[in-house]
């Protein structure tokens, strides 16, 4: 599957997941308390920046995976038009767009494997209260490989409803899908004991 | 121990596929993501605890960067935006609706709209309504306002879920671990 990786080779894919992870939640919270516009200006310009500094396609990938945010910032738009509290709603709006677009950063700067590792690194401890680390990772491994065949088996019912009935597919195959799912929860449950088990 | 597993990563899975199937659309053919039902169904069919680790995981492969969102989102960028407090709400979500389905003793269908409708609907729109609240730095009223439009669509998703656990266990009974 597909992840949000840019394929775009930056130096910051160099650096550990770890320290990414621990960067990005200083700076959040930096961000999120920041009271001046023109250090959240200043912020943003920054974030930019870095963007731009590794070229033109790997910018524009941030800028497209910033797109759920427009209809928050034409909200907040609205609302300080009509409260006329310009500088307020520029400071919540940037703190926003600024906060989200350096988390894309970390996200698109490492792979899923680096960031596997960490929860992998981080989950040994956990192992003291119950949670095996394998089974995390056999679980995580199983969500990874059974959504796109879960998407494939849902597209074909889809095709399945639309040969055998003239009306619109609705949401009565979410039953049929919810299904293939239960019985492919029990066949590989069947299959991972038929191997030893976890 | 394996059939819990299984069960908990097909769950998480089954709730991304819900949000990225884009046929599916309510009566007046207007498109919705299901996704939220996915979270529901979680809950009302695996019950509280197994429901809880489905969605948590589907949650945290969010985080590290799959685009399992409704419309394709994903990544830590989530974690940041307006609509943070409804994807921190999916397991609680899910935990409330399986509580619910797990305690009381109607009928599984209806036991199944009722957990949805609390858990699914009420437990996470105070989740959603929150996180949109704080990032967007206006007040609970108006927050609520904000999502208010969505509430009918996950009301009749509440009814969906209802009916949908309630054929899940005429077909599989022993499947629906939330009257196990």
């Amino acid at each position: 599957m597909l992840t949000l990786t840019s394929p775009t080779e930056t130096p910051l894919h160099k650096l550990g997941a770890g320290p990414k992870l621990a960067a990005l939640a200083g700076l959040s919270v930096v961000i999120f308390s920041l009271q001046n516009l023109w250090f959240i200006l200043g912020a943003g310009a920054l974030v930019c920046g870095v963007y731009l500094a590794f070229g033109l396609t790997f910018a524009r990938y941030g800028a497209a995976m910033l797109r759920p945010l427009w209809p928050f910032l034409a909200i907040l738009v609205l609302w300080h038009a009509w409260t006329s509290d310009w500088a307020l709603g520029a400071a919540i709006g940037g703190k926003m767009m600024v906060a989200v677009a350096l988390a894309n950063l970390v996200t698109m700067t490492t792979r899923l494997d680096d960031m596997i590792g960490v929860v992998e690194r981080l989950a040994v401890p956990l192992a003291r209260f119950g949670v095996k680390p394998r089974v995390l990772a056999v679980a995580v491994a199983l969500v990874i490989r059974f959504t796109p065949v879960l998407m494939d088996k849902a597209g074909q019912l889809g095709q399945a409803w639309r040969a055998r009935s003239a009306r619109r597919v609705n949401w009565r195959i979410v039953l049929p899908i919810s299904l293939m799912a239960l019985d492919d929860a029990d066949r590989v449950a069947e299959a991972i004991r038929a191997r030893g088990g976890l | 121990m394996e059939k819990n597993v299984t069960y908990i990563a097909l769950f998480a899975a089954l709730i991304a596929v819900l949000g990225l199937v884009p046929q599916i659309s309510l009566a007046s053919g207007v498109p919705i993501t299901a996704q939220s039902l996915g979270v529901m169904l979680c809950g009302t069919v695996l019950g509280a605890k197994r429901g809880f680790l489905a969605a948590l995981l589907f949650v945290g492969l969010v985080a590290l960067g799959l685009p399992l969102l409704s419309g394709g989102r994903g990544g830590l960028g989530v974690f940041s935006s307006p609509t943070v407090g409804f994807v921190i709400g999916f397991p609680i979500a899910a935990f409330v609706a399986g509580l619910i389905v797990e305690k009381t003793r109607a009928a599984i269908g209806v036991a199944a709209f009722g957990g949805a409708l609390i858990g699914g609907v009420l437990v996470l729109y105070l989740f959603g309504i929150t996180g949109m609240a704080l990032v967007l730095g206006k007040g609970w009223v108006a927050a609520s306002l904000l999502v208010g439009a969505y509430i009918p669509g996950d009301l009749i998703k509440a009814g969906m879920a209802g009916f949908i656990t309630q054929g899940l266990a005429k077909l599989r009974p022993e499947a629906v671990l939330s009257r196990g």
